[in-house]
């Protein structure tokens, strides 16, 4: 039986806030539970990851119970608190669905917000710290790794984060469905508050080249227009201005409108109908309606930017199912290399013993050259067959010793295929030469 | 599945233009004294714009509104009975050739702009009354669309002036007068119209999006009308028997 992989963790799927809360401040004053691997005598490789939604323990052990057992108990002593209070919204999985999980975890489809990138950047921080802590090995840090790995791939063979799924996200994906390229566009921004802002900064991400900023207090207006490298715009002259802009942000604390429909309507002819894109998140709103009956103008308010960021949830949460397929093919492969790994040990170790066996011969001849004892084509005769002899020398005893069990058609077998001998066998028939004789003079040779 | 149906619409393309160059080639003029091989070579003009324009501009999403309308006019063209008049003379002059090319390549690029225009309408009306479907995200941009109806009739007016202009100087020649009060005339005039007042509310005052979008379409109801249902239902001296 090789190592365990367990996950040990509470997400917002399975825990209240307070719960999270108190599980997470053992993390608390810069402290981290990767110190305390040096006391857990079961458990061998850590990882450890705390965001507000989730904390995860992810480690290697020999025994699966025993590793849960021994860091249960030392998470409830951290927390000062008896087991019982969190046991019951703690989940454990087990080799292959933990790395299902952390696969998940990394490529956002177990987030509350499914296909939001953060959690990448925060798994590759925890990561970070268990490297630093030296607390990952050969097993974690392969499976983290991959986890990245299968993020990546997730997000470039599904559209699990191409849906906009938030209000200033999804005015920009609008924005871009009418105006296709956003380069070269004007936004204005009426009033100010921080999903205006955030809103601007996305459309100044995406191209935009120029920024206007109408404020009933100018000190606010020129703040903003500094901030965003714009310009200012009296606040009673902006539809006076339509023409300079293609994107309107209002969110101003106006009670009434600010702007209405036959400002906006008479002016179209002088912009060449060119599309005039309002958005509204203002409440009260700041712009009147029908605005958005005009041709070439399209006007939305907050809750129809709401209505779309739901739509788009729902995409997410489609493309999550295509992601689980890859998700479950790429814990197949972790799985199979996992596999590979047991059987590592006994490769290093036969490296070792055949390196071991050459330097020693080496020494010998090395020796014997500086002696002047013999010329270096004998030398490298000498040399090459010793070490021949004494790579071969085991597993030719052992398969003597077999000989007389039973059994011996198996041992036999199975070094032939060891050695690859039937292809040799075959090939020796090919070139006409008997290995008949072969074995004959190898026989008298080994029984001599 | 979207590279595939392209592949085979460029495949089908290909061989559409060998059969039209071998019958040329057998006939020694332009297949074009039947409704049913006029119907053929004018699918193949629009196959030829749109490929043309996804080179050009990318839009492959076209192709799926292109395509279908291609292939409506090919699956007419045998569906109609086949009246066709060998050896005229007439279709031998060097300005029937120009005559026809012209109009048949502006007719294309008025087809590509009226699927351009659908797609607008459908775009715009999901982008207005905020009920996003599943085109919406399909669909390019309102700009993107507007654009590509734009430039198909930035250059298509132009041709069909042209093509209309070669059809006058050459009626001239054979039946010595430029206008006979021919249905098809008639037609074709109203429908240059239509698009002359597009070219201009465009060029001049700036119309653009969802009336230039619906005037596109309004434009090639006209064609069609013109190029198949004066054929089909009246007389006229473009069915050639009443040469004089």
């Amino acid at each position: 039986m090789g190592k365990q992989i367990i996950l040990l963790g509470l997400s917002h799927k399975t825990a209240p806030v307070e719960i999270r809360e108190r599980v997470a401040s053992i993390c608390a004053d810069g402290r981290t539970p990767l110190e305390w691997l040096p006391q857990l005598k079961k458990i061998d490789e850590l990882f450890f990851l705390s965001t507000c939604n989730r904390v995860e323990f992810l480690f290697t052990a020999d025994s699966a119970q025993e590793g849960i057992e021994e860091l249960s108990n030392k998470i409830s002593t951290e927390i000062g608190q008896p087991l019982s209070t969190i046991q019951g919204h703690i989940y454990v999985y087990y080799n292959l669905e933990a790395v299902k999980h952390i696969f998940k975890v990394a490529s956002s489809l177990d987030s509350m917000v499914v296909g939001e990138p953060q959690i990448l950047g925060q798994i590759k921080d925890a990561y970070r710290e268990s490297v630093d802590h030296r607390t990952s090995s050969v097993i974690l840090n392969r499976l983290l790794h991959k986890s990245f790995s299968v993020a990546k791939r997730i997000r470039t063979e599904t559209k699990i984060g191409s849906y906009a799924v938030s209000i200033s996200y999804a005015a920009v994906e609008l924005a871009k469905k009418i105006f296709g390229s956003l380069e070269n566009k004007a936004v204005l921004l009426i009033g100010a508050g921080e999903m205006a802002e955030l809103a601007a900064e996305h459309l100044i991400h995406n191209g935009v080249s120029k920024i206007y900023v109408a404020n009933r207090t100018l000190e606010r207006a020129v703040e903003l227009a500094t901030r965003f490298r714009g310009s200012t715009i009296p606040f009673d002259q902006i539809p006076e201005n339509l023409s300079k802009v293609d994107i309107i942000i209002s969110s101003t604390g106006a009670s009434g409108f600010i702007l209405e429909y036959d400002e906006i309507k008479s002016r179209m002819r002088a912009r060449r109908n060119r599309p005039l894109f309002f958005i509204d998140i203002a409440v009260p709103r700041d712009i009147e309606p029908t605005v958005g009956d005009i041709d070439n103008v399209y006007l939305y308010d907050i809750d129809s930017l709401q209505g779309l960021v739901e739509l788009n949830l729902n995409e997410r949460r489609k493309e999550a199912e295509q992601a689980e397929h890859i998700i479950e093919e790429e814990a197949l492969k972790f799985d199979n290399w996992l596999k590979t790994l047991e059987v590592v040990p006994t490769i290093v170790a036969l490296r070792e013993k055949a390196e071991k066996i050459r330097q020693q011969e080496l020494r010998k001849s090395l020796l014997q050259l500086s002696n002047n004892a013999q010329n270096i084509e004998e030398c490298l005769e000498v040399l090459t067959k010793s070490i021949i002899n004494k790579l071969l020398h085991d597993p030719i005893l052992f398969l003597k010793r077999k000989s007389i069990r039973d059994s011996k058609n198996l041992y036999v077998d199975l070094v032939q295929s060891l050695f690859n001998l039937h292809e040799i066998q075959e090939s020796e028939r090919a070139t006409g030469e008997t290995s008949k004789d072969n074995v004959r003079e190898f026989k008298r040779k080994v029984c001599k | 599945m979207a590279r595939a149906a392209y592949i085979a619409l460029v495949i089908g393309f290909f061989f559409h233009t060998i059969g039209i160059y071998m019958l040329i080639k057998y006939l020694g003029y332009l297949p074009v004294t039947s409704i049913p091989q006029m119907l053929s070579i004018f699918a193949w003009t629009i196959v030829l714009a749109y490929l043309i324009f996804q080179w050009r501009f990318n839009i492959k999403i076209l192709g799926t509104f292109v395509s279908p309308l291609a292939m409506f006019f090919m699956l007419l063209s045998p569906a109609i009975p086949s009246r066709m008049v060998h050896q005229i003379p007439i279709l031998k002059s060097i300005w029937v050739v120009v005559h026809i090319s012209l109009i048949f390549l502006s007719n294309a690029l008025f087809a590509i702009a009226f699927c351009a225009g659908i797609m607008y309408l459908i775009q715009e009306k999901q982008i207005k009354k905020k009920t996003f479907g599943v085109l919406f995200r399909r669909l390019p941009s309102l700009e993107k669309l507007d654009k590509t109806n734009y430039i198909c009739l930035l250059i298509g007016f132009p041709l069909l002036t042209g093509g209309l202009i070669t059809g006058f100087i050459y009626a001239s020649h054979v039946w010595h007068g430029y206008w006979h009060w021919d249905p098809k005339e008639i037609f074709a005039l109203i429908t240059w119209t239509i698009y002359a007042v597009l070219f201009h509310e465009r060029l001049a005052v700036g119309w653009r999006g969802r009336k230039a979008a619906i005037m596109a379409i309004v434009g090639f109801i006209a064609v069609v009308v013109t190029f198949l249902g004066v054929n089909l239902f009246l007389k006229g001296h473009h069915f050639y028997f009443r040469v004089s």
